[in-house]
This record gives C-alpha cells, structure tokens and sequence, in this order.
C-alpha cells in the first residue's frame, strides 16, 4: 500500500545520510586498511607479543575491576552516610576524566617521586615502579573500576525492595541474602560488565603511551603508533590495524550477545531498607570497602590538582594555544555527534520492522573500530589528495565524532522511543511533519538527553589522546598532546599545572553543556 | 455522510468488519466489550490503522489513502491529549496551524476557542499545571479550532469524575451541534450513552453494527451486548 510505503521513505530520507557516513567512517576506512596492509608474515616475534599483552592486561583490567566493584557495590547499596550521593555522582567523573590527567594522578601517587614510594623510602623498602604491565592496569582499573560499581549499584538496587522485605519476614540473615538474592544477580550482572571493561581496555592507548611501551607493555594500538610514527610503516600500521579491528569486532559480538549493559543510570542515589545487614563485623567490612575506594579514587586527582593549581598561572603560551584547539575540537566534535545522532535516533524511533534494527546495530559500529584503527584508514584515505597533517584537528574531531556516537545515541533512542510512543500519534493527527514537527514536538521532548549526549561528546573529544597523536605536528597540538609533550620533556610542573587546565576545561564543558542555562521549570 | 463500506480490519488474533453510515450532524455512541474493537474503529477512521479492505468515505470522497493530519477528522484519545512542554495557547493554537505561525487574526480566534471552552486567562500555562478537567478542555478547544466536520471521541473523559463527565459531554454537545459536526464516541458507560448521543454502534464478536437509536439498544439489548451490560 502506498501509505504504508511512506514511513519508509521518510526513515531513509533522515536516517541515510548519516548511516551512510557512518558506515564510510567505520567499514570503509576499515577497508582502505586492509587493502593497504602488508601480509601476515610480515608479523614479527614482538608484533604476536603486543597481541597478547593486548588481550593480558585487558582480561587482568576487567577482571580486577569487576571484582573490586563487588564489596564497593555492595556496601554502598546497603548504607546510608553523608556524602553517599556525593560519591556516588564522582563515581560518574572518571568517564569524562581526561586519560592523560589521570594518569599523571596516579604518577603523582604511585610513581618515583610519588607518595607511595615515599612512603615505603620511610619504611626503608625499595621503590616500586608504575610502568610495564602494573601500571598498565592500575590505569585500567582507576579509571573503569567507578564504572563498575556503577553499573553493579544498578543491578543491586534492581533487586525489588519487596524482595529484601519478604527476605527479612522469613528471617533470613546476611548468607540468605547473599545466596538468594545476591549471588543470581551477581551471576547475570558481572559477565556483561567485565566485557563492557574489557571491550575498552582492549583498545586502550593512551594509557599504553605513558605508562606502558618497551618491548613487553605494547599494546596493538601503541604498536600502530609506533609504525607510523618512527618507522613511517604504513604497510604495517595497517597490518596491525587490521589486527586490532579483528580483536575489537571479536569482542564486540560476544559482547552483544551477552547484552552489556548501559554505562549511565540516574537514580542511583536511593538506598534500599535492609534488615540483613546490622551485625558489627559487616558494618567494618562495608566501611572499609567505601572508605578505601574513595582514597584510591579521589588521592591522585586531589594530588595533581594540589601540584598543578600554583602552576596555572605561570604555564606557557602553548599550552594556552592548545587549550583554544582542544576546545574548538570538542566543539565541532560535539556538534558532528548531534548532527548525526539526532536524525539517526528520530529515524530508528519512527521506522517499523526491520529497517529500525538495522539503524540501531548500525550505529553500534564504532565499537567494533578504535581510535587509531580510524586514524589510519583516515590517513590513508587522505594522503593522496590531501596532508593530512594540515588536517590533524578536523580529522581529530571526526574521528572524536564517529567514536562518541554509540554513547550518544544510548542516551537518545530511549527518549525518541519515548516521545515518538507518547506523542507521535498526536502529532499525526494534528498534520504536524517535518521541520514543525521536529522544533514543536521532538527536539523539546529531547532536550535533556540532547544536551547530556552532547555535554559527554565534547568532554570525551576534549581529552582525547588517541587520533591526534597520530597525525599531530607541534603546531598543531591539542592540550591533551601538549601535556604529553611536557611530560616526555620532564617538565613536571608545567605538565601538572597544564593538567588540571585540562581538568577543568573538561569539567566546566561538561557541566555547562549537561546543566548550564537550563530553563527546566518547563515539564 | 460518513460511509464505511465493507470495511475489514485484520490484526493477529483479531478482526473486525463493518459497513455502515453515520448522517452528517448525528452524535453516536461507540459501545461494546472490552477487545472488541471499539477503539480499533475509531484508529482506522482517523487513518492509524490500516483497514486489510473495504473504503472510508466522508460526503463521498475517499479518504482510506489520506495521511491522519488531512483527513476531514479531529480525534481525542484516552490520554496524551496535549504537549505537556506546550503553553495552553500554544496546544490550542496547533489546530490553526501545525507549525504554529500564528498571524495576529490567529491569535485570536485561538482566545476565543478559550473563551468557548471556559479556559479565559489560561493561556501561557502549561498543562501540567491544570486539572484533569481543564486539559480536556483544551484538547477540545483545539479540536474546535481545527473545524473538522468529524469528531472521534476514544474516552478522553473517562479519568474524570461522574458530574466532571457529564459537564464535558454537555460541553461537547453544545459546540459540536454548533457546528454541525458528527461526533462518534467510544464509552463503557451507557448512562453516558444516554446523555449524549441518540444513536448507537454496538461492536461485538467482530462486527460493528450499524447506529441504531440508543433508547431502544439498550433497552432492549442485542445478545452480545447483554451479556457486556449484565441484563
């Protein structure tokens, strides 16, 4: 019939400029490798190392981090204190947190010259080192470990509160709980979580860069790096390329299968009523659990922010210069994320059948490609017509763009679904189409997942290490390059102070775009 | 005159015919079980659902093809009746026009659909600050603004108390007889049959009768619908 045929259209008229982009950004950069890399014998002894210390420090990565969320989640599903939603929202932060500031927040704590081994010099004990495989996933789990107490506190507070209550009329005590309640969760909650860890720590990269290197802490993606930029290999930057994307895609389908969970959830600061759980031994256990995630979570930030504050003042012209590129990328970043999150998510709300599904995978592509798997196809594709170092930032916030989006659009589809639920029938029988349709009824339904997906595509733009350093000369710098660059230099203090810059440049971003200038008195 | 003429609507598990006429002008009540089709007519009126066969006709043009915003019809649903980040004005003012470019003449025909529903001074609220009453008020002030001859009713007032009821429904019979518009009704309600509408569709066991007077109906009720009425 042929208005039946109509919706369809309408989905590919707003849903097929980007899906098509999407899919050049994604399979056809990912194409442009594999035809341009060399033969798999060309793999050295040190290639198939990177390999497996890819897939070592990831699996040890989502492992720890999975585990360690477990007494956190728990003790903070169960406890009522002051300052509990505080944390719980920081809990939030470290998926906007620049990878390099943390980082050099942990250096700040754990490194040479940081207080641990202070601590130990006292105690007349060696110092330890934070580089090679230690470090490696000491990142990994500073950075992913509030994830996972996050994603854990949501299934914990999924148990019905009915369930807890009818558990405590039947006298159950903390093993009960634990054994009925507690244990089925966990086991339909931790598989999915440490994939999602996982799936990010395997391409991991700048955490590779600082903390890792030499020939036993590579990473595939540190290894592309390392083709490109001191060998100018690009037969074998595109061989490993395809080797990174093979890992990714692996992972990325296994992880669908198993249904990963989203990374964000409000209403996470509502405790349940517990009977089980008043005997003094488990209080101890509860508090120590919060109190020692919050110190390893909150000292190296506090740490840098204490070392960079007095330097701020004082930090150089360049790293001004590149605070100005950094913004300007994650701006354009954030504004490519919408322009092409927006139309997909409407068109996936509105398209029946099958067509919806395929939009809705589509757009979880980026996953399956990692930063500088796109920034060599991207290199590759502009060579010949173009130099691509001239084009380091708008590739920069390209690549930024495609690689926000599957987060983007998490935080949209929902509330498309929603508005197109609640409102579309409306909006058909009032004849409103179109732009009027778009500005009346569905950009003031999204408001607030819009400005929330586009507050995480600046922030998560704006400290990006990854595609940048790929193509990037001096001149060009982001602040997050440049803070490397101090780094590589020994100059500490200007790389503190350039550091929380960073910080609260990303930060402000975030909360200006997310809460700024909200009139929300509006339903 | 609207015809349905051998009209058959398929669904899993469900099906649903008619072939009736409603005179221009004629306020009729939609009645019947509950799953049988009630609503499912009015969907396909309004050109939500799409019937397997069998045309639509209003004043005998064909108007199965018709997208729902260009069809001769305003509908009321149950809920979801209103923009709830729209001002009053602005819910009503979309019946002038669906991308809401008011003129000056605009703006006051949409004050005075206002005035005619009893909301004067209403405008710049938002609905979620009004009371149940009042946000149908403003669905039905839009409907009149609209000035479709066709009024589909799908038990917008049904969360409202009794006498909250029975003043909409006078509300609605006194625009609507204004106007001249044909009203179709969906209700559990026979009182509410009663009250406000001379002529009755029953729908039941997959059929949708044609309208009959109502007195009669439901004194005398069919067999299927006597069961649903307890009698």
């Amino acid at each position: 019939m042929a208005d039946r045929a109509q919706p369809v259209a309408r989905t590919l008229a707003t849903g097929g400029v980007p899906a098509a982009l999407l899919l050049a950004l994604t399979l056809g950069t990912l194409a442009f490798v594999a035809v341009r890399a060399d033969g798999f014998s060309a793999l050295g002894p040190a290639d198939w190392v990177a390999v497996r210390f890819t897939l070592w420090q990831a699996f040890l990565s989502a492992l720890l981090s999975s585990l360690l969320a477990i007494p956190v989640a728990r003790a903070l599903a169960r406890r009522r204190f002051p300052g509990r939603g505080l944390l719980i929202a920081l809990l939030g932060a470290p998926f906007i947190l620049p990878v390099i500031v943390a980082v050099m927040g942990l250096l700040a704590v754990f490194g040479r010259a940081g207080l641990l081994n202070d601590g130990l010099a006292l105690l007349g004990i060696p110092p330890v080192s934070i580089y090679g495989l230690g470090g490696v996933v000491l990142a990994h789990v500073f950075l992913n470990l509030p994830l996972a107490i996050r994603l854990l506190l949501q299934s914990w507070l999924a148990i019905p509160a009915e369930r807890f209550r009818l558990a405590a009329s039947l006298g159950m005590g903390p093993q009960e709980v634990s054994r009925f309640l507690e244990r089925p969760m966990l086991r339909a909650a931790l598989p999915g979580i440490f994939l999602a860890i996982f799936l990010v720590c395997l391409t991991s990269f700048a955490v590779a860069l600082t903390l890792g290197g030499g020939p036993r802490a590579t990473t595939v993606e540190l290894a592309i790096y390392q083709a490109f930029r001191f060998d100018f290999d690009l037969g074998r930057a595109a061989l490993l390329a395809v080797i990174q994307a093979t890992l990714s895609l692996t992972a990325a389908i296994i992880a669908l299968r198993v249904t990963v969970p989203a990374a964000f959830g409000a209403g996470l600061d509502r405790p349940i009523e517990r009977w089980d759980a008043t005997g003094g031994l488990l209080k101890l256990q509860d508090t120590t659990a919060i109190l020692l995630a919050a110190a390893f979570l909150v000292m190296p930030l506090a740490a840098i922010v204490l070392r960079g504050l007095p330097a701020l003042a004082t930090l150089p012209g360049p790293v001004w210069q590149a605070a100005a590129r950094s913004l300007t990328v994650a701006l354009a970043s954030m504004s490519l994320t919408i322009a092409l999150a927006l139309p997909l998510a409407i068109a996936t709300a509105r398209a029946r059948s099958g067509l919806a599904r395929g939009l809705d995978s589509l757009a979880m592509l980026p996953l399956a490609t990692s930063p500088l798997v796109l920034g060599t196809g991207l290199f590759l594709v502009l060579r010949p017509v173009a130099d691509p170092v001239a084009l380091a930032l708008p590739v920069t916030a390209l690549a930024n763009a495609t690689l926000a989006l599957p987060f983007a659009l998490r935080i949209l589809l929902p509330a498309a679904h929603a508005a197109e639920a609640d409102f579309g029938r409306l909006a058909d029988s009032l004849g409103m189409s179109g732009f009027a349709r778009l500005r009346l009824m569905t950009l003031p339904r999204l408001a607030r997942p819009l400005r929330y997906s586009a507050a995480l595509a600046a922030a998560l733009s704006m400290g990006d290490l990854g595609v940048i350093a790929l193509f990037s000369d001096p001149d060009h710098a982001t602040l997050p390059l440049q803070l490397y660059r101090l780094m590589g230099a020994y100059r500490m203090s200007d790389a503190a102070g350039a550091a929380v810059l960073l910080l609260l440049l990303s930060f402000t971003l975030f909360w200006v775009l997310d809460r700024g200038g909200r009139p929300d008195a509006r339903a | 005159m609207l015809v349905l003429e051998a009209l058959r609507i398929e669904q899993t598990d469900f099906h649903l015919s008619a072939d009736l006429t409603v005179d221009t002008g004629d306020r009729v009540a939609v009645i019947g079980p509950s799953g049988a089709g009630k609503s499912t007519l009015l969907a396909a009126i309004a050109g939500f659902v799409h019937p397997a066969s069998g045309r639509i006709l209003w004043e005998g043009r064909d108007i199965s093809g018709l997208p729902p915003g260009e069809r001769p019809v305003s509908i009321l649903f149950q809920d979801q009746n209103l923009f709830p980040h729209l001002s009053v004005s602005q819910n009503v003012g979309l019946g002038v026009r669906p991308d809401l470019r008011l003129s000056a003449p605009d703006r006051d025909r949409v004050d005075q659909a206002l005035a005619q529903t009893g909301l004067e001074g209403l405008g710049d609220r938002l609905p979620g600050t009004l009371s149940g009453g009042q946000q149908s008020r403003v669905a039905l002030a839009r409907a009149l603004l609209r000035d479709r001859p066709v009024l589909l009713l799908d038990e917008p007032f049904a969360a409202l108390g009794p006498a909250l009821k029975a003043e909409m429904l006078d509300l609605v019979a006194t625009l609507s007889s204004r106007k001249r518009m044909t009203v179709l009704m969906v209700t559990h309600d026979p009182a509410d049959a009663r009250r406000f509408a001379p002529r009755t569709i029953v729908v039941a066991e997959g059929r949708a009768h044609p309208p009959a007077d109502t007195g009669a109906i439901l004194d005398t009720p069919p067999p299927a619908l006597a069961a649903y009425l307890g009698k």
